[in-house]
């Protein structure tokens, strides 16, 4: 089997039953008697972006400039990183060359204006490109890789860290939890009677090796849900019917977007919320997920949706049983209860949402 | 389908009918990006279309190349929003004068798959998907007569557009639950830089114009009821 081969319907799933504590080894391929008719499935339609870029500063210092997200306006986050490139762990890369603003990096014929240095970190910065629109894109996708660690054994294509729906290019790192799920189970699951929604999210640098900057992450991520999404959670919700949120980017979206002034609302944002055990869902039930361990960050938002015993428990499983990490690994599946034991309520902890009230 | 306020990408656009169909979508209200392999023809095209008052991108790139079919079709996404409809217009006659099967060198007539077959199945897998899940969109697929008809020295291109009009059948059934519909459309015979490779001794005069041509091909994009799958014909009432 090709180890890269994009919709698995083989690829593991490690199931968390959070109020029982059970766990289940399945496949993806197993998903849609998973779930229940009603069910509401949101994903992150967003592309990945090829958002690491090789250049020397004006004083010809290598750097690798990683974007962290989609720009605002012609402002693009970015983490700066010293000589070398994603074979070298992150924690040991060389740190970049301090910059100031008025710094030009060169990519080649592009180049980069750092225009704000962060005071958390000289290494967040935002920066302006020469160039906009066509031409710029099609720079970055001339000149850019995608983000990647030094656990891939070898350089990874741009087809590789893509979902099968993907549409705009806003994530700078895969939404992984995706990345499984073809057609055919995708398919079947509309056919069981699961809804299926979407909204893009810009997925974010999951490490910088900088342990001030990796304590800072999740930075803030820019979402657009659009209104059909808000309709069909607000229906699930005020029907009894269980959203499931298919990654951690999906939960921040719309955990973050619950909670503006006005409640959850179509449209583009910008959410800072960092997901920990004490965060009490309002919208979300469930999640597909990777898998994640003790010390992740993505292991912390879990803990919202189970037990802290029931993820050590399902980390240590998963450790035993060969259960891959990392964005080309397999999956976990977090729900209250699965649907054949379920009475399809959702938690009892979770109002029925009206869109349109205070947070 | 509504063309207005629609997000469209049209290959092999910097010409003959990929150009007119450019034209008759942004003049229609849809955003347009718009992909061929020559940068100038294809920049003054776009350029043409803004001048009109439509919205078009130039996007320099081969559909041909398995290492573009992402970068176009993220990059149209983020130039215009998520893509409603596709137009797999770019295609290749590959070497001309056209010959005999028996004188075709087996990489000419991979080449010829690749862009003509391979290219769109490729860039339709990545944009159909996000079709699939907004449970709409519109894949128009150009075919030719020659995908039906044995014409001799025809071969290559021929084989590619007989196979393209099948992919549009599978495809239409695999997806229409999904609310993703696809078309083959014949454009007939027209006065362009393809047809005057092919056929060099060919009267202009007899040959339609591509943007009367491109005009029925968007009135028929335009047709909700034409049944998923269909291949349909362009020619002049």
């Amino acid at each position: 089997m090709n180890a890269f081969e994009r919709a698995r319907d083989d690829a593991r799933m490690l199931v968390l039953e959070a109020r029982k504590g059970r766990l289940h080894d399945r496949t993806v391929g197993d998903l849609p008697e998973l779930l229940a008719p009603g069910d509401l499935l949101v994903l992150n339609d967003a592309a990945t972006l090829p958002a690491s870029l090789s250049g020397v500063t004006g004083s010809g210092e290598a750097v690798e400039l990683r974007l962290a997200g989609p720009p605002q306006g012609e402002r693009w986050p970015a983490v700066l990183f010293g000589a070398g490139d994603w074979r070298t762990r992150t924690e040991d890369r060389a740190a970049p060359p301090v910059v100031a603003p008025g710094e030009r990096i060169h990519f080649g014929e592009l180049t980069a204006d750092v225009v704000a240095v962060a005071l958390l970190s000289p290494r967040l910065v935002e920066v302006r490109f020469d160039r906009a629109g066509e031409a710029l894109w099609s720079a970055l996708y001339a000149i850019g890789r995608p983000v990647q660690y030094a656990y891939h054994e070898q350089d990874l294509a741009l087809w590789t860290v893509q979902t099968a729906y993907a549409g705009r290019p806003w994530a700078v790192e895969m939404p992984s939890a995706g990345r499984p799920l073809g057609w055919r189970v995708l398919g079947a699951l509309r056919r069981r009677g699961v809804e299926l929604a979407w909204l893009t999210h810009a997925a974010g640098l999951s490490s910088t090796g900088d342990p001030v900057l990796d304590a800072a992450l999740p930075l803030p991520e820019q979402y657009d849900i659009p209104e059909r999404t808000v309709q069909a959670v607000t229906r699930a919700r005020n029907e009894g019917r269980r959203v499931l949120a298919v990654g951690t980017t999906v939960v921040r979206a719309l955990e973050g977007a619950a909670r503006q002034p006005g409640g959850l609302r179509a449209g583009a944002g910008t959410t800072a919320l960092v997901i920990t055990e004490h965060m009490r869902p309002r919208v979300i039930d469930g999640l597909v997920t990777g898998i994640h361990a003790p010390g992740e960050s993505h292991y912390r938002l879990l803990g919202a949706f189970a037990p802290a015993a029931t993820l050590a428990a399902a980390a240590r499983h998963a450790a035993r049983r060969g259960y891959r990490p990392h964005e080309l690994g397999d999956l976990a599946l977090i729900v209250p209860a699965l649907a054949v034991d379920a009475g399809l309520r959702p938690s009892a902890r979770l109002p029925a949402l009206d869109h349109a009230s205070p947070a | 389908m509504n063309l207005r306020d629609t997000a469209s990408l049209v290959t092999g656009a910097s010409r003959g009918l990929g150009r007119a169909l450019a034209e008759i979508l942004a003049a229609a209200g849809s955003r347009v990006v718009m992909v061929a392999r020559e940068r100038q023809p294809l920049e003054e095209a776009a350029a043409a279309i803004r001048a009109a008052g439509g919205i078009a991108h130039a996007l320099v790139a081969d559909v041909g190349d398995i290492h573009s079919v992402h970068p176009i079709a993220a990059q149209a996404a983020a130039l215009v929003g998520p893509i409603d409809i596709l137009v797999n217009n770019a295609s290749t006659l590959g070497p001309t004068p056209l010959r005999l099967l028996l004188d075709t060198e087996c990489e000419d007539l991979t080449r010829v798959l690749e862009v003509n077959l391979v290219g769109p199945f490729r860039l339709t897998k990545v944009v159909a998907g996000s079709m699939a899940l907004r449970g709409r969109g519109l894949v128009v697929n150009i075919s030719s007569d020659a995908s039906v008809e044995a014409y001799p020295t025809w071969g290559a291109y021929s084989i590619s557009k007989a196979a393209l009009d099948h992919l549009t059948r599978i495809w239409a059934v695999e997806l229409a639950e999904a609310g993703v519909r696809f078309l083959s459309i014949d454009p007939g015979e027209m006065n362009t830089r393809m047809h005057a490779d092919a056929l060099p001794e060919a009267d202009p005069a007899t040959l339609a114009d591509p943007a009367e041509v491109a005009a029925r091909i968007a009135a028929m994009m335009a047709t909700p009821a034409l049944a998923s799958g269909a291949r349909l014909q362009a020619v002049s009432p």
